[in-house]
């Protein structure tokens, strides 16, 4: 551990950098594989590691347009992909600036505004939460199928159900940011009420400025739940302009359609600025996971 | 806060802008409420006016003021969490699915609203252009013209005259593009005769087919058949036995449980389930836990040059969105061209058949699991690991333990307690992980044998899930039934992890 001999640390080493190259490989044949089918001829060639004749049409499907072929044939795109990412991006959105609002919110009341039954409230809510969301969709369904008679703006296939749902996501992030305003100096609201501040004053003044890294966590954290949903949107949505991403991907692999290069390009260019995205903002996240937050 | 919020200068909103708010917000709920009233939702009804009283309530008066602050989270909660839960318990207790569909109320209106064609009146159509978006029904048997119409999908009306052919008549085809705006059109006759659309070139009168009698009864007008409304079933029933469609849902009791309990075409698939979602859970955890302390370990070796580019490229299956992963694999392991069995078949010349031999998708699910999970595990025992004091572990180390030796007696019983809750809810979460297996095999390959669609991979939820949405069946009583029993299953493991939790905290503050 501390002392040990040059030639067997050195072994050591290479047993290491050996160890995790070789694990690398493995972890990273998946991407590699994807980006060469993207370019190669055709939805069924089986094909080289190295695509033979690399083409660009199914990038050219991917990005919506369409592809003449060498012998005159139009390719048209199958599925609006650039539509749907359009669309995740928007859920994503509207769900992580609605649970920023709300969890906020409600984390500054459990930890700063004294009323009566509020641990009790709060185990509460966690104990509720722990039933996944995901086994209550028939109800869901059930639910939005009647909103949707009052308003269709309320109801199934409409983009506001499926936000609404993961508006309800907030109780861990209740509990990561009231774990986070507990942390802050009491003398800091005390003298915002000697000032005459109101408690929402405080709120808005005072905490919500010195939250803004925590809730730049939470609002990716969200933001990446929303778009990797799949269970949810895939019971409340249903024609196929209003698919997310993760709904609509799974029709590239239809038992009867496949079309696993047209595929291939659709998920890179989806995928990379998600990852990207999370890439930017693990340094941060890691911190906040250690609360309990599960990504699949 | 004993002084009420007024007191204290206001620098927020003015009143009557907060008052107006508010007003607009409750009125728009109870109109909600008032609607799923009317058409036949009084649960929802009621828990929509329940949230727009307490609302009001709580914003209305400053006595509430504190309660502001939560009155979102607990509404979203309650309305999309808690109410969703309850909801599917009673389903449980119902026969709700795609034949027992509606509510009574609706059915009854559907059966009312069916139309028959009086074929006496039946007679060929024209529709004339007038260019300017509006156009006239021609009926050249009865020498009648309609006033112009729009046509559009509103219900519309129009009076009929006697007039001559006119000019610039569509033809046949041309009509049959405007079949939506036609059907939602009557034709009013000179003797008040009122006719539909009936078929692609023809309007006729149409006669109601049913009457309701005064004890609930309806009466089929055509042949004097009486139905009878069955609220144990669900359907009305005619005097011969015969089941008219469509059904309503309605309360069965325990039949729902019965037949998982009872009918061996579920109950078989049901426990061979049961025991592969705890053994996939519990390998998945334990697979991911193993390979990401490893790999945090290995990062973690104050030897090990380039650090960091190792820890990017091992995050990057947990940053890369999991339905594309999960896709992507799907895609490899295919039996006839994915690359996987490409790459065996030259290296083995074997080709797993991964989507039809049971074991092998299940080891196909729990290696892509264990692929999707290990960075999450690896980027929580970097962190844990960081917490094991140094010094500790030189003094085993000068006592002469071995490097695996100390890790097993110094560094595992150090993490392992703030590990735990994390462990238990990595649990609950592969519990339940049906995006994993939706996607990847969609629970294939099926059990064979059974009354509802089981599949070999499928874990509980998605079991469900496929009994509720599945192609071939829509049951949603006999799914919300299983939910109850999965629901039972959470709270324990969600019990459990609440004591872990509670527990990890006490002995952070304690430390």
């Amino acid at each position: 551990m501390i002392v040990e001999r040059p030639r067997d640390l050195r072994v050591k080493k290479v047993l290491a950098h050996g160890f995790l190259i070789l694990f690398l490989a493995f972890i990273t044949f998946p991407f590699l594989m994807v980006v060469s089918i993207s370019f190669r001829e055709g939805n069924f060639t089986i094909g080289d590691i190295w695509p033979r004749n690399p083409t660009l049409e199914h990038w050219y499907l991917a990005f919506g347009l369409d592809y003449t072929r060498a012998d005159g044939t139009v390719v048209e795109p199958p599925f609006p992909v650039m539509l749907w990412m359009w669309n995740s991006i928007k859920l994503g959105l509207f769900a992580g600036a609605g649970v920023l609002v709300i969890s906020t919110v409600s984390a500054y009341a459990f930890s700063r505004i004294k009323f009566r039954g509020r641990t009790a409230l709060l185990d509460g809510l966690f104990i509720i939460q722990m039933f996944p969301t995901t086994l209550a969709l028939i109800a869901l369904y059930a639910i939005f199928d009647s909103l949707g008679e009052v308003s269709p703006f309320l109801g199934i296939d409409s983009h506001m159900s499926v936000i609404m749902v993961y508006w309800s996501g907030v109780v861990l992030h209740i509990w990561t940011l009231k774990g986070y305003f507990d942390g802050i100096d009491t003398a800091l609201d005390k003298a915002a009420a000697i000032d005459g501040a109101t408690p929402w004053q405080t709120f808005r003044l005072v905490f919500l400025p010195l939250a803004v890294p925590m809730m730049a966590v939470i609002f990716v954290l969200v933001f990446i739940g929303a778009i990797n949903d799949y269970p949810v949107a895939s019971v409340l949505l249903r024609s196929e302009d209003n698919l997310t991403l993760a709904v609509g991907s799974r029709l590239y692999l239809n038992e009867f359609k496949y079309l696993w290069g047209d595929f291939a390009a659709a998920a890179i260019l989806s995928g990379v600025p998600i990852t990207f995205v999370f890439l930017i903002a693990q340094k941060y996240l890691v911190s906040g996971l250690g609360e309990g937050a599960v990504k699949g | 806060m004993s002084a009420p919020a007024d007191a204290i200068p206001q620098t927020e909103a003015p009143q009557y802008l907060r008052w107006a708010i508010v007003a607009a917000i409750t009125l728009g709920l109870l109109y909600v409420a008032f609607y799923l009233y009317l058409i036949a939702q009084p649960l929802f009804a009621v828990v929509i006016l329940a949230v727009g009283v307490i609302f009001a309530l709580i914003f209305g008066r400053n006595k509430y003021y504190n309660l502001r602050f939560v009155f979102p989270s607990v509404a979203a909660i309650l309305l999309f969490v808690a109410l969703p839960i309850g909801y599917t318990i009673w389903i449980g207790f119902t026969n709700y699915s795609s034949f027992n569909l509606l509510t009574f109320e609706r059915a009854k209106s559907v059966l009312m609203s069916r139309r028959s064609v009086d074929k006496s009146t039946e007679q060929p159509f024209a529709v004339a252009d007038l260019g300017d978006g509006t156009y006239q029904i021609w009926l050249p048997e009865a020498g009648l013209l309609s006033e112009p119409v729009s046509l559009t999908e509103a219900l519309e009306e129009a009076a009929l005259e006697k007039a001559g052919e006119p000019a610039s008549l569509l033809t046949a085809k041309d009509a049959i593009k405007l079949r939506a705006g036609l059907q939602t059109l009557t034709l009013l006759t000179p003797d008040g005769i009122a006719i539909q659309n009936s078929g692609l070139r023809t309007f006729a009168s149409l006669i109601p087919d049913y009457r309701e009698l005064e004890d609930g009864q309806l009466e089929r007008i055509a042949d004097g058949v009486i139905l009878t409304p069955d609220h144990e079933q669900g359907f009305y029933f005619a005097d011969n036995g015969e089941k008219i469609p469509p059904g309503w849902y309605v309360n069965i009791g325990w039949k729902n449980f019965d037949r998982i309990f009872n009918n061996s075409g579920i109950r078989e698939p049901m426990i061979g389930i049961f025991v592969w979602t705890v053994v996939f859970a519990a390998a998945s955890v334990a697979f991911t836990f193993a390979v990401g302390l490893l790999l945090g370990v290995m990062l973690q070796w104050e030897h090990l040059r380039g650090k960091a580019i190792y820890r990017i490229l091992l995050i990057l299956p947990y940053a890369v969105p999991s339905f594309i992963s999960i896709l992507v694999f799907r895609g490899l392991f295919n039996q006839n061209f994915g690359e996987i069995n490409l790459i065996l078949e030259a290296l083995f010349g074997v080709r797993p058949e991964w989507f039809t031999n049971a074991n092998l998708a299940r080891t196909m699910i729990l290696i892509v699991n264990t692929w999707l999970g290990y960075p999450y595990m690896m980027l929580l025992a970097m962190g844990f690991l960081q917490g094991v004091p140094q010094d500790h572990k030189k003094a085993a180390a000068l006592e002469g333990a071995s490097a695996t030796r100390v890790f097993f007696k110094i560094t595992l019983p150090q993490i392992l307690p703030p590990f735990m809750p994390l462990l238990i809810s990595s649990f609950a979460f592969n519990f339940n992980n049906m995006v994993l297996v939706l996607l990847l095999t969609r629970g294939l390959p099926d059990i064979v044998g059974t009354t509802v669609p089981a599949g070999q991979t499928d874990i509980l939820a998605s079991f469900t899930y496929r009994i509720a949405f599945g192609f071939s069946s829509t049951e949603f009583g006999l799914a919300g039934a299983i939910t109850l029993l999965i629901f039972v299953l959470v709270s324990v493991i969600s019990y459990v992890n609440f004591v872990a939790m509670r527990r990890g905290t006490e002995k952070r503050v304690g430390r």
